[in-house]
């Protein structure tokens, strides 16, 4: 067991851990942080990513050892206040989240790349989050939340068209039925 | 605004939409747990721990076929931290998800049936220590030959797998003959034949597999876990652990992806409720990715033939399909399996005669069962590639072929299925339109091509998998004077969004928002059984027995109301958090103090609404597995760009319309069809359960070639297309407010139109898949030689499934019975299935649930 000093959403955690667990580890077990996922504990699925120092890693494949002093940050920091971030806002309006297992790494993910690139490119959304997997929701709906997201962050007005809230208008008029 | 008079919803609820302006159901919301969801709020079971909580490990057989000689434990039992090593003797009683094929225990106690297969367990105090101390357990096997594949199964009887099943290794046979196909054969003007394969896959969810027993006292026992069938799992726990249910309560956390995957009773569900019963304390099982692999259950390999007759105008005149599947080492689901790689198939289009043969054989491999489509999606891939090849040859374009022969809507299906309303015909017409079919389809540059395929699936299982006259889905309301509703059902969320559906449900008919409804869902001690999330039941019978719920608490509202303002009590009306009269909508109160009003003449205030699926017409044996209140459609066209030169394919475009019936929340009902085009994008071109034989000399095991996620390859951010979905509204009244399921029937089209893509892009047809790349290679390069580019199966084993039981058609003047059937003479008289049905109908006849009128 080591015991060290974690920054965890700007907070300070001491913990005792055990010298081989991983950060996922301290911080669902000894923090009691369980909105980070995992789903392979391999460094294989993206669930388990949080920042570090803002920069996406994935809690899985990294040894809480080594990030004393390190500036760490989970989806439960990600709120402010009372107040959803932009993205949370926005998978939660636009079912980008479905059962949101893979979503706290997605949305950490999300969040570094906003950080660093305020209107994304549709392929450069892909290109971040190419290392997360979801199963349920096909992955062409966080691409557009996280694009919506962006907007809203910018204070830009922009939001996805209707078809997506409703379906695309149906080619009428329709001969059968 | 929802009115009282209960004619207007809870007689016909599929059109009470046309009577009634909704205010929430049909418009897009936030689900109900999106913010917990976003937020990391959201518990899933491995999420939960509690004070004095121990770790289990399952120690799992290595090798495929065996007979247990020896499992010592004494090193284990030596190891720092371990308390109990726990063996199959203190289990002993088998289970299994449907009655037919209870051949599991939890535990293997003289015989393991696949590698991955739970022989022993180990409780430490923490999870490091469970594991080495699982690692210590040393086991000898005497090795049994590996019946690695149908084939070897039905060359192998012996040594037979399990002890029971039609005969040697297979596990069921099944010969249904529905109308005359040798007649139907004989008038056809042009006979077609494929032979086809769909590979294994499973649902891979990305939440690994967890449950936390909690002793609750010396005989009681808590289970939390990650299970979409709850109600199921209380059932086993019940019986395995013999203690009466009562003594047991399982909740269902919230699920990390399900897809049919947490549907059976596991293994480690039960070891740990043991194991806390000996331990007096908190027990986790958390499950690795790779043992999620060997829990499987998910799709089974089918090898499938089918010989259709076509008349020269496209309308069919017969079929007859015969499949084979791997089923793996256990029953689990595996005979509704078999059943449904036939029984949907006349769902779509007219068949007049259709002969359905299937055999599932027991393998040394994880047991299959259901996932997204439940045995499906293979005759679906099947039909829809056999219907593309039989518009090239009688030169009729793919979707014309379709649309002449489209099933009638409430028509009665040649096996006896009871349709409701059809919109494949406007599926259809939208994706034609929406892609430009009629001017693109086969004149696309080379290497780009266009493929169209349907599908049709149940809106529930119209039987449940035990049999009983309950109510499938039962509903509570609990109203009092805060103004908040509370709403209590057994069903399980498993991120398809049936929380939603609940309270909007509610909501909707008490005229109040979602903010105002807590919801208590799949707590075997306080919540009404409902069935589980399985076979997309949930939106119509779930949403049934809301309704139901929901009504009679508006009706009770309503009469206190209308004495109250002393107006009528058909004028009163619920909408805005307001109860008011209709003919003056000034003249009201807020819901709050109509709920005063309600709870001050009537006392505490309660309702219930249940929901039993209306019976179905067919009466023979197997008619169980098919029949539904409704069926959903959907139809879809693909774009894909393939490069002649290596065979990579990439999908550019996906056109796609479902028939929802009515969209309860469309933007949840988008997520399922672009989950579903995933999920089914995943199985057409990469996803496979693949297994391989180590060198014999060194080993007889057959191993999963690939059980992590690297390996296992599923669609990521990058090989998703463009999805153009359509939502088609056919309200059917069998459906609250009219809706239908979108959970799986999305699925079924996508993989049988890429491979029709690909044939209109490259001439190659690949009848199997997944369609991988190489495989499209080798008919690019067949082609080039001037040979067929066709790549499948070389043909379909010789099997002998048995006379078949006649069934005559509706068309015959059949009453749904089968003409001869031996087992049903043998069982007359000692509670035959012929008297259970008619107490059945009995019961459900003395019921007054409008959910039951079937007309």
């Amino acid at each position: 067991m080591i015991t060290s000093v974690l920054r965890i959403n700007g907070e300070d955690h001491t913990v005792a851990f055990p010298v081989h667990h991983t950060l996922l580890e301290v911080l669902r077990e000894e923090c009691g942080l369980t909105g980070t996922k995992h789903g392979c504990e391999l460094g294989e699925c993206g669930a388990c990513a949080v920042l570090v120092d803002g920069e996406p890693i994935l809690s899985c494949l990294m040894l809480a050892a080594e990030l004393k002093g390190k500036n760490i940050e989970t989806v439960e920091g990600l709120q402010q206040n009372n107040e959803l971030h932009p993205l949370q806002t926005a998978f939660a309006d636009l079912g980008a989240t479905q059962c949101g297992y893979c979503i706290p790494g997605i949305l950490m993910v999300a969040r570094a790349l906003l950080e660093r690139e305020p209107d994304p490119s549709d392929e450069q959304i892909r290109e971040a989050l190419s290392g997360n997997l979801c199963r349920c929701t096909g992955y062409n709906r966080i691409v557009l939340a996280v694009k919506w997201a962006a907007a809203m962050a910018r204070g830009d007005t922009w939001r996805p068209p209707d078809e997506e809230f409703l379906g695309t208008p149906l080619p009428l008029p329709l001969a059968t039925g | 605004m929802a009115k009282a008079d209960s004619k207007s919803t809870a007689d016909q609820p599929g059109v009470a939409d046309d009577q009634l302006q909704l205010s929430l159901i049909g418009t897009p919301f936030r689900r109900v747990d999106g913010h917990a969801k976003v937020t990391g709020q959201t518990q899933f079971a491995d999420d939960l721990s509690f004070p004095r909580m121990v770790h289990v490990k399952l120690v799992r057989s290595t090798v495929p076929h065996a007979r247990i000689k020896r499992i010592d434990c004494s090193a284990a039992e030596q190891m720092p931290g371990v308390l109990s090593v726990l063996l199959g003797e203190e289990l002993p009683v088998p289970y299994g998800i449907l009655p037919v094929s209870r051949d599991e225990h939890a535990l293997a106690i003289d015989k393991v049936r696949f590698v991955g297969d739970p022989l022993a367990a180990v409780a430490a105090l923490t999870e490091d220590q469970a594991h080495a101390a699982a690692l210590a357990v040393r086991v000898e096997y005497e090795i049994l030959p590996t019946i690695d594949s149908v084939e070897t199964a039905l060359k192998t009887p012996e040594p037979r797998i399990h002890e029971y099943g039609d005969e040697g290794n297979l596990h069921k046979k099944i010969s249904l003959q529905f109308g005359d196909t040798k007649a139907g054969f004989e008038q056809a003007d042009v006979i077609l034949e494929d032979t086809l394969f769909f590979q294994g896959n499973t649902h891979l969810p990305i939440e690994q597999h967890a449950a936390v027993a909690v002793p609750e006292d010396e005989n009681r026992v808590t289970l939390y876990s990650s299970t979409q069938t709850p109600h199921y799992v209380h059932r086993a726990l019940a019986q395995v652990l013999q203690m009466p249910a009562s003594r047991i309560r399982v909740i269902a956390c919230s699920i990390g992806g399900g897809f049919g995957g947490k549907t059976d009773p596991f293994n480690h569900e039960i070891v740990v409720a043991k194991m806390a019963l000996k331990l007096g304390r908190p027990v986790k099982a958390t499950l690795t990715r790779e043992e999620v692999f060997y829990c499987h259950r998910g799709r089974h390999p089918v090898l499938m033939n089918l010989r259709t007759g076509f008349r020269k105008d496209g309308t069919m005149t017969a079929q007859h399909l015969r499949t084979a599947l791997d089923g793996g080492g256990y029953g689990s689901y595996g005979v509704a399996s078999t059943l449904y790689t036939g029984a949907l198939q006349t769902t779509t289009y007219t068949l007049p005669a259709y002969r359905f043969e299937a055999v599932r054989a027991f393998t040394n491999k994880p047991p299959c069962g259901p996932k997204r489509g439940h045995g499906t999606p293979q005759p679906r891939f099947a039909f829809e590639v056999h219907l593309d090849k039989a518009a090239e040859r009688l030169d009729i374009d793919p979707a014309e072929l379709r649309l002449r022969n489209l099933v009638p809507a409430d028509s009665v299906t040649a096996n006896w299925l009871q349709l409701g309303t059809v919109g494949l015909g406007q599926c259809i017409e939208a994706v034609v339109a929406g892609s430009g079919w009629k001017e693109r389809y086969g004149k696309l540059p080379e290497g780009r091509g266009l493929g169209l395929a349907c599908g049709a699936y149940m809106c529930g299982a119209g039987l449940p998998i035990y049999w009983n006259h309950m109510p499938q889905s039962g509903v509570q309301l609990k109203l009092d004077r805060s103004g908040g509703v509370a709403v209590f059902c057994g069903q399980a969320e498993v991120g398809q969004g049936s929380d939603s559906v609940l309270a909007a449900i509610v909501a909707e008919v008490l005229g109040i928002d979602l903010a105002d409804i807590r919801l208590c869902v799949a707590d075997t001690d306080l919540t009404p059984v409902d069935l589980g999330s399985y076979s997309s039941r949930v939106t119509l019978m779930v949403g049934q027995a809301a309704l139901q719920a929901a009504e009679r608490a508006r009706d009770l509202i309503a009469r206190a109301v209308s004495k109250q303002l002393e107006v009528p009590e058909d004028c009163v009306v619920f909408a805005d958090n307001r109860v008011f009269y209709s003919g003056e909508p000034g003249k009201g109160l807020s819901f709050s103090e109509a709920v005063i009003a309600a709870e001050a003449r009537f006392g505490t205030l309660g309702t219930t609404g249940s929901y039993t699926p209306p019976r179905a017409p067919g009466r023979y044996r197997g008619a169980g597995v098919g029949p539904s209140p409704t069926y959903s459609y959907t139809a879809a066209v693909i774009e894909v760009e393939v490069d002649p030169e290596t065979g990579l394919y990439d999908v550019e475009h996906v056109w796609i319309a479902h028939d929802i019936g009515k969209a309860i929340n469309p933007v949840l009902v988008l997520g399922q069809i672009e989950g579903g085009v995933y999920m089914g994008l995943g199985e057409a071109m990469m996803e496979e359960q693949e297994f391989r034989r180590l060198p014999k000399r060194l080993s007889p095991s057959l191993v999963h070639k690939m059980p992590s996620m690297l390996e296992y390859k599923s669609p990521g951010f990058h090989d998703m297309p463009q999805i153009t979905s359509y939502l088609i509204e056919t309200a059917d009244k069998r459906g609250p407010f009219g809706a239908k399921e979108v959970g799986q029937g999305p699925l079924l089209p996508v993989i049988p139109a890429l491979a029709n893509a690909i044939f209109d892009a490259v001439g190659v047809r690949v009848d199997q898949v997944p369609i991988q790349p190489d495989l499209v290679l080798k008919g690019l390069k067949a082609r080039a030689k001037g040979k067929a580019g066709r790549v499948g199966p070389a043909g379909f084993p010789e099997i002998d499934y048995g006379d078949p039981l006649v069934v005559p058609t509706p068309e015959q003047g059949g009453d749904g019975h089968a003409t001869a059937d031996p087992h049903v003479r043998k069982s007359r008289g000692t509670g035959s299935s012929d008297g259970t049905m008619k107490e059945r109908d009995q019961a459900l006849k003395e019921k007054s649930s409008a959910a039951l009128t079937t007309d």
